[in-house]
């Protein structure tokens, strides 16, 4: 199924008009090593839950915002505008 | 004649979970299942336990769209590829149950010069590992797949296809109820509605396996989840380099023979084939977000319709029965992930997004041999988790973007 996001400047559309960018993720720390910056590159929570992620706004207002939704459900739980809720990671490890 | 129509069972009624087992297997769809088989065939390891949480063959296993074929671009995923097709042109003589593997031949379409050359790429190294695979124009697409639409009107007018004859379809079910009957015949013991809770560690081994019907203490385990790769390692303390998309099927009502070959397009993003019953099966690409939840969407049905009828509009009036969605496990490099993982005795397959169905056989071979030997084998060596610390890719992008 199919679902709806709320874009939080023009509102609710349907996921076909986003972009999806994927788990917001931390970034590795000042000059990382060669594997860490692999781990950062490469490497995924990947969670069956509740996930923070990045989505634009392809076919609307072209802004990137953050979602969290439960990947089990597809539930959007709530939307904003990333310096609303800090673009920090949700990377549990 | 009366024994002929005996109904037998394809393996022994559920037994409770014996305390500890060589070798515990999560997942009870094709890859655990052949595990489980070359486990005791090639290395007579029988004390092992296959964990399904739901029921045999109920994941991606079941959901496939059934195509087998070896064409990749990559040497390294060609020639593993080109293992497991020929296992499985075995393998209805060998596990005794008619898989009714056609080898009916697979097309992939080109629309564009930089499609041709990539499929004259594709065939080149097909070529020099010895798979049947080449490159062929419109005349010849026209008589392998005569109820093709090959005019230059189309939206995307076909230039030419990469012909790969060995490749075809195969009754996905028959695969894994065939090995868990080989299986179970060896005496591995599978169990199903056992759903794997956790991983008990203890220095950097796994020691014991948690189950909703109890704990077991198991030498070896083999993570076989497909989706959900990433939660069962995540148990064993393994990160994975893997999101979990769905992939959506569908087929029409049955028709007459119209097509004998696999037809494939990637610029369309569609892939169809007519099964055995005749309806034509149409399988189209990954939602492009993630999730766990198994359902269709409406976007998917619209877009691979859309793209049947360019390439067939005689299909207009034809109905859809019924469509489906599975998940899969997508690696940034389209090439999966197998073999030993940073936990000792913690073996993955994992990361096969749409392609790990052709691949069965051999990945159980190759699981069973790094078990029973405790080495890598060198046909799957250039997928180990480590490569994505390494940086060393193994990029498929080009042969399996497109799902199939």
């Amino acid at each position: 199924m199919s679902f709806v996001l709320r874009c939080p400047n023009c509102g609710p559309r349907e996921v076909t008009d986003f972009g999806f960018g994927g788990e917001v993720i931390r970034r590795p720390r000042f000059r990382p090593s060669f594997r860490e910056l692999n781990s950062y590159n490469y490497f995924r929570v990947n969670v069956a839950g509740v996930q923070r992620e990045w989505w634009f706004h392809r076919s609307g207002c072209r802004a990137w915002f953050i979602a969290e939704r439960d990947t089990t459900t597809n539930e959007v739980l709530f939307t904003a505008r990333p310096h609303e809720v800090g673009a920090e990671g949700n990377r549990d490890q | 004649m009366r024994e002929l129509f005996r109904p037998r069972r394809m393996w022994r009624r559920q037994q409770e979970l014996k305390s500890s087992y060589d070798v515990v297997i999560v997942g009870g769809g094709s890859h655990g299942l052949a595990a489980a088989y070359y486990l005791k065939r090639d290395h007579g390891i029988r004390n092992v336990a296959v964990l399904e949480q739901r029921y045999i063959g109920s994941g991606a296993a079941g959901r496939n769209t059934t195509i087998l074929r070896s064409n990749y671009k990559t040497p390294e995923g060609a020639r593993f590829y080109d293992q497991s097709v020929k296992l499985y042109e075995g393998l209805s003589q060998e596990l005794e149950f008619n898989l009714l593997f056609s080898q009916c031949g697979h097309l992939t379409l080109a629309h564009s010069d930089r499609a041709m050359f990539v499929m004259a790429n594709r065939a080149e190294v097909n070529r020099q590992l010895g798979i049947d695979s080449r490159l062929i124009y419109p005349e010849e697409i026209r008589r392998l797949a005569p109820a093709m639409r090959l005019d230059q009107g189309a939206t995307f007018p076909v230039m030419g296809a990469l012909y790969h004859p060995p490749g075809g379809i195969i009754r996905h079910d028959a695969v894994v109820w065939g090995f868990a009957r080989g299986a179970d015949r060896g005496g591995v013991e599978l169990h199903q509605n056992t759903e794997v809770t956790g991983l008990e560690r203890a220095n950097g081994r796994v020691t014991a396996v948690r189950t909703n019907r109890g704990t077991i203490k198991a030498g070896v385990v083999l993570s076989c989840t497909a989706g959900w790769s990433s939660e069962t390692c995540r148990m064993a303390g393994v990160s994975l380099p893997i999101t979990t998309h769905i992939l959506q099927a569908c087929v029409t009502e049955p028709l007459k023979p119209l097509l004998d070959v696999v037809v494939v397009s990637s610029q369309m993003h569609v892939y169809i084939s007519q099964t055995d019953r005749g309806e034509i099966l149409l399988g189209a690409e990954i939602e492009p977000w993630t999730t766990y939840r198994m359902q269709g969407t409406l976007n998917f049905l619209q877009e691979v319709c859309r793209h049947t009828l360019e390439l067939f509009p005689q299909l207009e009036r034809v109905r859809i029965l019924r469509s489906w969605a599975g998940l899969c496990d997508l690696t940034p490099d389209y090439s999966p992930i197998l073999g030993a993982t940073e936990v000792e005795n913690f073996h993955v397959s994992a990361g096969w997004g749409t392609y790990g169905f052709k691949a069965a056989p051999i990945v159980g071979k190759t699981l069973a041999e790094l078990v029973a030997t405790n080495k890598t084998p060198e046909l799957i060596a250039p997928f180990a988790l480590e490569r994505f610390y390494e940086d060393r890719l193994v990029s498929e992008l080009a042969a399996a973007a497109v799902s199939h």
